[in-house]
C-alpha cells in the first residue's frame, strides 16, 4: 500500500505550497489565485481519498 | 408577531418535533441515549460529524471572520480538510476498540487505555472546561440571530432562554437520536442557504465574483493574501496544523465515532467530507460581499455582516428562513455538546471517581438529570459572557489538542509514552494554555524580539510542542516502556 503516501501531498501542498501563490491576480474561478488554490485542494482531497478507498483492501468483500 | 419571526418559530417547532418523534418507541438505555446504540449508517455518521463543522459560529463566525480579517478565514475551509484525511486512519482504531469495551465517552476511552482513573477524571474535567464555552457560543448566537431575523421584536435574552429549553428538552427525551434526525434537516436546508447567498449576493451587489474581489482588493489592497506579520504562514501553517489536530479530540466528537454501525463509515466519509467543504466557500462569499455594502462593524459585531446584509437585500419571510437555518445550527452541535458534557460528569466523574459500582441505570439518569443544568450554566455564560466567550473558544481548541499525543500512542502496540507521562504532558501544557489565556500573553508578547516567522507561532501549537516533550522526558525518566496490555 504506497499508494496511501499521496495523503501527505494535500499537507505538503496547503502548508507549504501556499506561500508560491499568495498573490489576488490572477483571478481563478472568480477567486484570488490564493484562495483558489486552497479550495482546489478539497476536490483533490477527496480524489485521493477516493483512490486511497479503492485500493484499500481493507474495504474489499464487505459491504456494510 | 411579524412574518419572519413566524417562519422562524416553524422552524423551531419542526425541530422539536422531529428531535421528540426521533425516540419512536425506543427504549432508551444509556448506549441507545450517547450513542445511539451504536447503529448509525455511514449518512447519519456523516451528518453528525458535518454537523460539527456547520455550526452556528461557522455561519455567523465565517462570514463574520472573512468580512473583518480577510485572508485569515482560509485556515477554516483547511484544517477540517486536512482532519477528515488523517480521520481515514484514524477513526477506525478507536471505533474498534470502543465497541470492544463498551465505551460511551472520550475520558472513558483514556481510562480504559491507560487503566488509570486520575487520567481518565483530568481528561474529563479538560473536555467539560473546554465544552461549556462552545455550548455557550452556539447559544449566544441563537440569540443573535433571532435577534436581527426578528427585526429586533424578540431580544437576545428570551430567545437564548426559550432555545435551551427546546434544546433540553428533546435532548432529554431522544438523547442522539434526536440529534441526528435535526441534522438531517439542518444540513439540507444549511446547504441550500448557504449556497444561494453566496452565489446570489456577490453577483446582485458586484455583477460577479472575480469584481467583488478585485473590488475588495483596491479598497483594502493586502487584505485578501496572507502578509509578512500578523495573518502570515507562520500563523497559518501553525494554527492549521493545532486546529486539524485537535478536531476530533472534542468529547463530542467521540460521541458521534461510537455511534456509527461499522468502521466502514468513517473511510467512506473521509472520501466525501473535503467535498462538503466546498459550502464553507460560500459562507465566506457572503461576508466578503459585505464588506464594501455593510461598512464599518467592528469587534464581535463582525459576526453581524452574514445578517445585516440580509436584511438590506431580502423579504422578511426570507429573513425568517435564514432565521430559521441559523437557530438548527446551533441546536445539533448544542444537542451533541449537552450528551457528551453530561454524561461525561456522570460516567466519569460520578462513576469514575465517587461511586464506582453505580449501573448503567443510575448513570443513565443522572446524566438526563445534568441536561438541564448543564443547560442553564451554558446560557447564563451566554448572556453573561461578553466578548470572552470567542477567547475562551480558542482557548477550548488549544486546551482538547492537548489530549492528542497521548490518544495517538495508546493506539500503537508499543507505547512509547506511559502514563505518568501523558498525565504530566497534558497537566504541564494546559496550565500554560490557561494563564496565557488569563494574561493575554501570545508568543508575540513573550519574545517581542523574535522575527515574524517565529513571533507567530500559535501558542497552542507551542504548548502542544511542550506537551510531547514533557510527556518524553517524564516517561523516559520513569523509564517503564511498558507493552501495551489492553490495545485489541
Amino acid at each position: 500500500m504506497t499508494l496511501r503516501w499521496l495523503a501527505v501531498v494535500p499537507f505538503v501542498a496547503i502548508l507549504f505550497g501556499t506561500p508560491l501563490v499568495n498573490k489576488v491576480e490572477p483571478i481563478v474561478l472568480g477567486m484570488p489565485l490564493v484562495l483558489a488554490w486552497l479550495s482546489a485542494w478539497l476536490p483533490l482531497s477527496a480524489l485521493i481519498m477516493g483512490l486511497i478507498y479503492l485500493r484499500d483492501p481493507a474495504n474489499r468483500n464487505k459491504q456494510s | 408577531m411579524n412574518t419572519s419571526l413566524t417562519v422562524i418559530s416553524l422552524f423551531s417547532l419542526l425541530a422539536l418535533g422531529l428531535g421528540l418523534r426521533a425516540r419512536s418507541g425506543r427504549r432508551m438505555t444509556l448506549e441507545q441515549w450517547t450513542v445511539g446504540g451504536r447503529g448509525f449508517g455511514t449518512i447519519l455518521v456523516f451528518l453528525l460529524m458535518a454537523g460539527e463543522i456547520y455550526t452556528t459560529f461557522t455561519l455567523l463566525g465565517g462570514s463574520g471572520f472573512a468580512y473583518g480579517k480577510g485572508a485569515a478565514v482560509y485556515y477554516i475551509l483547511m484544517y477540517c480538510t486536512l482532519a477528515y484525511i488523517y480521520s481515514y486512519w484514524l477513526l477506525p482504531p478507536i471505533w474498534r476498540f470502543a465497541k470492544q469495551h463498551k465505551i460511551l465517552s472520550q475520558p472513558e476511552f483514556f481510562r480504559k487505555k491507560y487503566d488509570s482513573r486520575t487520567l481518565s477524571v483530568l481528561v474529563s474535567v479538560v473536555g467539560i472546561t473546554a465544552s461549556i464555552p462552545y455550548l455557550a457560543l452556539q447559544l449566544k448566537g441563537l440569540g443573535i440571530i433571532v435577534q436581527v431575523a426578528s427585526y429586533g421584536t424578540v431580544s437576545a435574552t428570551p430567545a437564548v432562554c426559550l432555545g435551551v429549553l427546546l434544546l433540553a428538552v428533546y435532548v432529554v427525551v431522544s438523547g442522539v437520536h434526536g440529534s441526528v434526525w435535526t441534522a438531517v434537516v439542518k444540513d439540507i436546508s444549511v446547504l441550500g442557504i448557504a449556497v444561494f447567498l453566496g452565489i446570489y449576493l456577490p453577483i446582485h451587489h458586484y455583477g460577479g465574483f472575480g469584481e467583488m474581489f478585485r473590488a475588495i482588493d483596491q479598497a483594502k489592497p493586502g487584505f485578501l493574501i496572507f502578509t509578512s506579520s500578523g495573518t502570515s504562514f507562520t500563523w497559518f501553517q501553525t494554527t492549521v496544523l493545532l486546529t486539524a489536530t485537535g478536531f476530533f479530540m472534542w468529547p463530542f466528537s467521540f460521541t458521534s465515532i461510537f455511534t456509527a454501525k461499522s468502521e466502514q463509515a468513517f473511510r467512506r466519509n473521509a472520501v466525501t467530507l473535503p467535498i462538503y467543504q466546498l459550502i464553507l466557500l460560500f459562507v465566506f462569499f457572503v461576508g466578503f460581499a459585505a464588506i464594501l455594502k455593510v461598512p464599518g462593524l467592528k469587534g464581535g459585531e463582525i459576526d453581524l455582516a452574514l445578517f445585516k446584509l440580509s436584511v438590506q437585500a431580502f423579504d422578511p419571510w426570507f429573513v425568517g428562513v435564514i432565521g430559521g437555518v441559523g437557530v438548527l445550527t446551533a441546536l445539533v452541535p448544542g444537542s451533541l455538546l449537552l450528551i457528551s458534557t453530561s454524561t461525561s460528569i456522570a460516567n466519569d466523574l460520578y462513576r469514575g471517581a465517587i461511586n464506582t459500582r453505580a449501573t448503567d441505570a443510575t448513570v443513565n439518569r443522572i446524566a438526563r438529570l445534568l441536561v438541564p443544568v448543564v443547560a442553564l450554566l451554558s446560557a447564563y455564560f451566554a448572556l453573561n459572557g461578553g466578548g470572552a466567550l470567542v477567547s475562551l473558544l480558542l482557548m477550548g481548541y488549544s486546551l482538547v489538542t492537548q489530549l492528542f499525543p497521548g490518544l495517538l500512542v495508546s493506539l500503537f502496540e508499543i507505547r512509547r509514552l506511559n502514563t505518568a507521562g501523558v498525565i504530566s504532558g497534558i497537566v504541564v501544557a494546559e496550565v500554560a494554555v490557561v494563564s496565557a489565556t488569563l494574561t493575554h500573553s501570545t508568543i508575540a508578547t513573550i519574545f517581542p524580539s523574535l522575527p515574524p516567522a517565529v513571533r507567530d507561532i500559535n501558542f497552542g501549537f507551542a504548548a502542544l510542542i511542550i506537551n510531547v516533550l514533557v510527556a518524553s522526558a517524564v516517561s523516559f525518566a520513569t523509564q517503564s516502556r511498558a507493552r501495551s496490555v489492553s490495545s485489541s
